[in-house]
């Protein structure tokens, strides 16, 4: 599950992933985000993690697949606002060698449909 | 050494995707029940994630059939869980098990199962037949046992 917002002076997506990533749930996030991506052409990509409970390796693989498209695309990606937990499974895998990983104040929490 | 059974449960499901949250939610439901930590209730669901994922998406590729999920607390403060199915096996389990290493790249697999089973459990032992199946053992040692 997800929503997207889509600052169009600045050029950055905000993506809010909410609920846990796994092998069955990553597929329509994927899916989601490269739709959106392709359609609004941003100079930033966030992936806002701050609605996320669980996460596997699945979600290792959804975040290197959108580092890819920036890449290809010529865009940023940022992750923002993982939990501990998700936070550790990012740097074991070395996604912050690939990606900058951030705590922002504004989260998908304060949109009030976070957790 | 002891050998004593406290508490244990075992599920069966088809290899379907949607049933990865299901075998999560069994085992942490198994392991807050039997007094594991919350920490380590949370390392191990991620674990128990990666091994029936793996039986999903490579044991049963483009197959139908069971996967099995069995979760044993023993007196001694042990957790043992074995995750199998009887899918396609795995040929050279040592490549298998390297870092990064996927056969599904399509699916944006990220080759870190395995990495993640180890760095989570304290043991993890691979049984694979090809043609027969995989059996994936994980033992994690509870330190502060009521």
């Amino acid at each position: 599950m997800q929503s997207i917002e889509f600052d169009p002076s600045r050029r950055i997506l905000s993506v809010f992933l909410y609920g846990e990533i796994d092998h069955h749930s990553a597929r329509e996030m994927r899916e989601k985000t490269d739709i959106a991506a392709g359609r609004y052409r941003p100079k930033l990509l966030v992936l806002d993690f701050s609605g996320v409970t669980f996460m596997d390796s699945s979600g290792v693989g959804l975040v290197m697949g959108r580092y890819r498209l920036a890449q290809e695309n010529d865009f940023t990606l940022l992750i923002a606002n993982p939990s501990e937990s998700i936070r550790k499974l990012m740097l074991l895998a070395g996604l912050d060698r690939l990606v900058r990983i951030v705590q922002t104040a504004h989260s998908a929490a304060d949109t009030g449909r976070g957790r | 050494m002891m050998k004593t059974i406290t508490n244990s449960i075992k599920i069966v499901f088809p290899a379907q995707s949607e049933n990865e949250a299901l075998a999560r939610m069994a085992a942490s439901g198994f392991l807050s029940v039997s007094g594991v930590p919350v920490g380590v209730i949370a390392e191990l669901k991620t674990a128990v994630s990666e091994g029936v994922t793996n039986a999903i998406v490579h044991g049963y590729r483009n197959m139908s059939g069971n996967v099995t999920l069995e979760l044993k607390r023993f007196a001694s403060g042990r957790i043992k869980i074995v995750i199998r199915d009887k899918g396609v096996g795995i040929a050279d389990i040592k490549k298998a098990m390297q870092p990064l290493y996927t056969t599904a790249p399509e699916e944006e697999r990220a080759g870190l199962g395995f990495a993640i089973m180890e760095s989570f459990c304290d043991k993890v032992k691979v049984r694979s037949s090809p043609g027969c199946g995989t059996a994936v053992t994980l033992e994690k040692y509870i330190a502060d046992e009521k």
